[in-house]
């Protein structure tokens, strides 16, 4: 009991650590920005003065780290009147800045879209396991067979077209031909299904895979035999012990496919409109050059993912004795 | 090998010559506009039709492969070496290694999305070819460190690798002749895999106007301009989408057909 407290704890350690270098990497990616982003907002007609106001607004005006160095001074210490240290405090008070065009708080703006952006990763998610596990199990059981052709050929042709071909065919056949749901936009509650369709495809295609593959490498190790010598139905041997074991990879991939989810679902939201944190991010932050935006977006995308991270890492060594040793 | 790994082959090799030889394929330059010609069907002077802005769709195609393998092939070797060795050392190792490596390294990579990753630094750095792959390999050696970790994990646990050890086998003999070739499967998958998503993932950042700038014929940016217009002539999106379908589906063919051909374990049963 005692030595598994400590491993949480020691887990939870790592989970703050790995989310300090995401938030510093973060913050300091917007020093890479080519010119000041004043210039950039402002535009080229701007005076010292506007300039000079905008970046006391924002905290431009402060040196970037704890110090710096030039060619002709050397190291200079800053101090921690610096905007790392105050990037970092404002975090703690859940503050992410003000947005560079708007004024309005970042974190309220992402709010306003992030469950949008959840509700259509977890639809997708949904759908694509819907899909993959029947399909992937009848696939590794009839290895070769037809079922197995089929569901492959099937799977493939889901990894193979992407969210952006995929998505526009649906449109195509579903809103413009059949009239069923409307092309674009989150109005209505069946508005989820075409995106959930598009941004789940490729998912319940790699999951199909790999559920397949998973299932017929489980199927020729010796506890199946001995299963199978127990004299258990072959039902049992498939659900009980193959799935069990053929499954640790598969939550690995669901883990890490949550963060391919939530990118992805950047385009997904540009196809169909839906008002996510993508399409924040795309533009209102990008478009607009509002990097502020852009920072607090990335950040909160990152962070959403080093969670699932964690309990992915969680669930995986709790499902394989054989991990949990080391 | 199957037949569908045939197919893989030769859909990949007519792509890779397509890539060499474009200046000598396309029938028309890329990037000379003809609004007269807008929008026209496939014929005999545009194989492909034209695009809104009058471009022989053919010739984008043809080019946009070019662009594509450029991507895929630097990004999956770059990172499979990489990853393949980071992962070895990781899991062989144990202890600190592991942990500072499996535990901080892996997680702060794999805690941006590859595509966001992107998507960031393109949207401070500015859009191009070298940053596109750039930031494709940063992300993209961490899948394969992380599956070679784990196979290398269960490996060295078996047997024969005991019986090597007891041998008195040096640890490099141990992980480079014994468990390497019996942990490296998994990575030819991820491979084939990892080359459809290099290609995917240029023509997803294109499609967002963040890959490679226009008019650069990126299979992706032709895909977003046709995208609007896809209702009234659906051939200007069919083509270039075909291209990505096709080239991503060959990769996976070759990735399933050498994971057949490698395990003698799945080639007997």
């Amino acid at each position: 009991m005692k030595y598994k407290f400590l491993n949480f704890v020691r887990q939870f350690a790592f989970m703050l650590l790995v989310i300090w270098t995401v938030v510093s990497l973060v913050t300091l990616l917007i020093e890479l920005v080519p010119g000041s982003p004043a210039a950039t907002i402002l535009g080229e007609t701007a005076t010292t003065e506007q300039i000079d106001n905008f970046n006391a607004k924002h905290g431009l005006d402060r040196p970037a780290f704890f110090f710096s160095y030039a060619t002709d001074e050397g190291f200079v210490w800053n101090g921690m009147d610096n905007r790392y240290s105050e990037y970092f405090s404002g975090l703690l008070r859940g503050d992410l800045g003000r947005s560079f065009r708007t004024d309005r708080p970042v974190l309220d703006m992402i709010l306003d879209r992030y469950p949008s952006t959840i509700e259509l990763a977890i639809a997708s998610m949904l759908v694509a396991i819907a899909i993959a596990l029947p399909l992937g199990v009848l696939a590794g059981t009839n290895k070769n067979g037809l079922i197995d052709n089929a569901a492959s050929f099937i799977a493939l042709l889901g990894i193979s077209l992407p969210t952006f071909v995929i998505g526009p065919f649906l449109v195509y056949i579903f809103a413009v031909k059949l009239a069923v749901f409307s092309p674009t936009g989150s109005a209505n509650p069946e508005d989820i299904i075409l995106p959930a369709f598009t941004l789940g495809a490729a998912l319940s295609a790699i999951l199909t895979r790999m559920i397949r593959s998973s299932v017929i490498e489980e199927l020729g190790e010796d506890y199946v035999r001995t299963a199978r010598a127990k004299g258990l139905s072959e039902r049992t041997v498939v659900y009980k012990h193959v799935l069990k074991n053929g499954l640790i990879p598969v939550v690995t991939i669901l883990g890490l496919q949550l963060g391919v989810l939530l990118a992805g679902a950047i385009i997904t939201e540009k196809i169909f409109s839906w008002q996510g944190l993508g399409l924040l991010l795309l533009e209102d932050g990008i478009a607009k050059r509002d990097y502020r935006l852009v920072q607090g977006c990335v950040l909160v995308i990152s962070i959403t993912y080093i969670v699932a991270n964690s309990l992915t890492d969680l669930v995986y060594r709790r499902l394989d004795p054989r991990i949990r040793l080391s | 090998m199957n037949r569908l790994t045939y197919i893989g082959l030769v859909i990949a090799a007519i792509v890779i010559i397509v890539a060499i030889f474009a200046p000598w394929i396309a029938t028309h330059d890329v990037t000379t506009q003809d609004l007269a010609m807008r929008f026209r069907s496939p014929s005999a002077e545009h194989w492909f039709g034209t695009d809104g802005l009058g471009r022989d769709v053919f010739s984008r195609v043809v080019f946009g492969a070019r662009i594509s393998l450029e991507v895929g092939i630097t990004v999956v070797v770059v990172s499979t070496v990489i990853g393949t060795f980071v992962g070895a050392i990781a899991g062989f190792y144990g202890g600190w290694i592991d942990k500072f490596m499996s535990g901080y390294v892996f997680n702060v990579f794999l805690a941006f999305p590859g595509l966001l990753l992107a998507i960031a630094l393109v949207a401070f750095l500015g859009a191009g070819l070298g940053k596109l792959i750039l930031a494709l390999c940063i992300i993209g050696w961490v899948g394969y460190a992380r599956v070679m970790r784990g196979q290398v994990l269960k490996v060295r646990e078996y047997d024969f690798v005991q019986a090597a050890k007891a041998l008195g086998a040096g640890n490099m003999r141990i992980l480079f002749t014994h468990i390497m070739p019996n942990a490296i499967q998994p990575l030819i998958v991820q491979a084939s895999l990892g080359m459809a998503g290099a290609v995917l993932s240029e023509a997803s950042l294109s499609f967002l106007g963040l890959g490679i700038p226009p008019p650069a014929p990126s299979w992706g940016t032709m895909i977003e301009e046709a995208r609007q217009y896809f209702a009234t002539y659906p051939h200007v999106l069919f083509f270039p989408g075909v291209s990505i379908a096709l080239t991503v589906l060959a990769f996976n063919f070759i990735g399933d057909g050498l994971r057949q051909y490698l395990d003698p374990k799945q080639r007997t049963r």
